[in-house]
């Protein structure tokens, strides 16, 4: 009996409430406000800040040591000891670095001599210059490639999209760079090798800037911006096609599975052809994951395009890393971590924060 | 005009696959003018493939042989890509079946009722605005200027429903295929929906081809009901005559359906 009522207590709700449906998803994205943002920011950049910190203070290089050379006296050893902090307990020691970080004191370059932070300033402008036409160009052809690969599947461009993400994903970039080196410089003559500017200029174009165009340009020397460029194109191509292969292997398979969804078939439906539901229906809703593969890709071109800098005598922030790394250059390659890795968690935070208002509005 | 409506003779499809061809639906004979008739079967029976065959959306390795297969007169076996986007939308529409999914989340309901006017050449853009508004009014969203503007996300299901409605039937086909157009709205909606299609279809002199699994639902609205099975076509009677079916599986199915009588009660199950 008692069953009975349950049941008719049940059937009897569905007719009480109309058209009900759930829409708890809708509220998913709601939280990541901006404060949330600046929190999670702050929190991942401690944490950077910690491991980098740990990570110095367990390696086995000696900054004293470094300092005063093998030959130095016992005392003047120990006053350097003393002058570094180091004779001080090790929270003691974080203490005194994150007070020194906070007035942007990043310490004095054991191998260059000057403050790690004028190095920075002057290195990291021509990574992020390398950096920036590498993410264009990558962003540009690899989404261009995964949509026209889309657009005709199983087509001479799906194939040649394959094909370029394959070797652009499994050729290690130094060789790239070499042979690009090899045939366009060597052989071929087409442009410029290695370095930021031809000895023609390269002492007579000021770093203003540390952006080598714009230096060229403010130099007001002719052709400085023409050189500029044309060392530009061979660094930048090889990076570019490093990345493009993901973007178009994800602009593709991205494509592809909005393809199968419920509004692609309505679309065609009503009309639409090829074309226009690729570009104008599923693009837009691709937009969220693309941006964040893209922004991944140009926080990984800044954290130092390593090889690439290496390869082409690029002076930019990998290169310094690289260097402080072999000389043993403890405040060098903290300060270069920092600054990379805050560009990152900049990056990335703002990204998330781009594609949270995007699916905040479309309810995803 | 030769004929009129949807004309289909001996239309069979079949599919590849690892063992060869699959036959998923078979010499299906059936015609739909101007009023409304329910294809009717479970789930597997070769309803929705060939709801999608009447607008040509089925992939592209489906074989597709039929002894007539016309839609006003026009041979729908051998249309070219080309052709068949000038029949879609603008002659035979296609009404979904969830239609929080069937709206693109990235485009206003406006812009996607506007679309079929924009692809069947109303080049107009106050034009299409001025009709998709009027439509959205007469399928009941009031607010029609608010609805224009609004995104699928911000709409209820049975809002989607009506918008989606309105964006099929703004340029006024002749043919509205409608693949289970209410299975994800409660049973109110499901009415409230089926009821203005059926307007429309009065209104508008449009053929309405209602595909469903819920025999009782669709035997309200339709005037024929095609009973298939396994991809064939079991029984084809008058919505009416529903009591009196023939088949032995068209009177099991009308009998599990639920109602005040078998209230309380036991539904008889589906035997083979």
């Amino acid at each position: 009996m008692s069953f009975d009522q349950s049941e008719a207590s049940r059937a009897a709700q569905p007719e009480i409430a109309t058209s009900r449906r759930p829409q708890g998803r809708r509220y998913l994205f709601v939280l990541p406000g901006l404060a949330s943002g600046i929190v999670s920011f702050a929190i991942t950049l401690l944490a950077l800040v910690l491991v980098t910190f740990a990570m110095t203070r367990l390696s086995p290089i000696d900054p004293a040591l470094q300092l005063v050379g093998d030959h130095a006296s016992q005392s003047s050893y120990q006053q350097a000891r003393v002058e570094l902090g180091l004779d001080q307990p090790l929270p003691v020691q974080l203490g005194i670095y994150l007070k020194r970080l906070l007035t942007g004191d990043l310490g004095v370059s054991l191998s260059t001599g000057q403050p790690v932070l004028s190095d920075i300033a002057r290195t990291f402008p021509a990574t992020v210059e390398l950096a920036t036409a590498a993410i264009v160009v990558a962003s540009l052809v690899g989404v261009g490639l995964g949509i026209l690969a889309v657009l005709k599947p199983g087509g001479a461009v799906d194939a040649i999209a394959r094909f370029v993400s394959l070797v652009g994903f499994s050729t290690p970039i130094f060789w790239l760079g070499l042979l690009a080196l090899l045939l366009f410089y060597a052989r071929l003559g087409w442009l410029p090798g290695p370095g930021r500017l031809d000895v023609a200029y390269a002492y007579t174009v000021e770093a203003v800037t540390g952006f080598g165009i714009i230096d060229a340009f403010l130099s007001g020397q002719d052709g400085a911006v023409a050189d500029a460029s044309a060392h530009l194109v061979l660094p930048v191509l090889v990076l570019a096609f490093y990345g493009l292969g993901g973007i178009a292997r994800l602009t593709r398979s991205a494509l592809l599975d909005e393809l199968g969804q419920d509004y692609v078939m309505v679309a065609r439906a009503k009309g639409a052809g090829r074309a226009r539901i690729v570009l104008v229906h599923a693009l837009p809703n691709i937009v969220g994951p693309l941006l964040t593969v893209l922004a991944l890709a140009y926080a990984h071109l800044l954290e130092g395009a390593v090889l690439t800098e290496t390869v082409f005598a690029w002076p930019g922030i990998g290169r310094y890393l690289t260097t402080g790394m072999f000389a043993g250059d403890a405040p060098a390659v903290l300060g270069a971590t920092i600054v990379v890795g805050t560009a990152f968690i900049f990056l990335n935070a703002m990204t998330d924060l781009a594609v949270g208002r995007l699916q905040k509005r479309r309810g995803r | 005009m030769a004929e009129h409506g949807l004309n289909i003779r001996n239309l069979t499809i079949t599919a590849p696959s690892a063992s060869g061809e699959i036959g998923i639906v078979h010499n299906l004979s059936f015609s739909v003018g101007r009023g409304i008739v329910a294809l009717v079967g479970e789930s597997g029976s070769g309803k929705s493939t060939t709801a999608r065959a009447v607008l040509g959306l089925n992939p592209e390795q489906f074989r597709v042989t039929a002894d007539r297969f016309s839609f006003d007169g026009e041979d729908l076996l051998d249309l070219s890509e080309k052709r068949w986007r000038s029949v879609r939308g603008r002659m035979i529409a296609l009404m979904p079946q969830d239609p929080k999914t069937a709206l693109n989340p990235s485009h206003t309901i406006g812009r996607q009722v506007e679309e079929t006017l924009l692809l069947h050449g109303t080049s107009s853009r106050s034009d299409r605005r001025l009709q998709a508004l009027d439509m959205l009014r007469r399928v009941g969203l009031t607010d029609a200027e608010r609805v224009h503007a609004s995104y699928p996300a911000q709409m209820s299901g049975g809002m989607a429903q009506r918008a989606m409605i309105a964006a099929m039937l703004v340029s006024r086909p002749k043919l509205l295929v409608a693949d289970e157009p209410t299975s994800a709205l409660d049973r109110e909606a499901q009415a409230v929906v089926l009821s203005l299609l059926s307007e429309f279809s009065r209104d508008l002199g449009m053929g309405l081809l209602l595909i469903s699994h819920d025999l009782a639902l669709v035997s309200r609205f339709a005037e024929r009901v095609i009973v298939m099975r396994a991809g064939r076509i079991e029984e084809e009677l008058a919505a009416t005559a529903l009591d009196d079916a023939r088949s032995t599986y068209t009177q099991s199915l009308w009998r599990a359906r639920p109602s005040a009588e078998t209230y309380g009660q036991r539904l008889p199950v589906m035997d083979e």
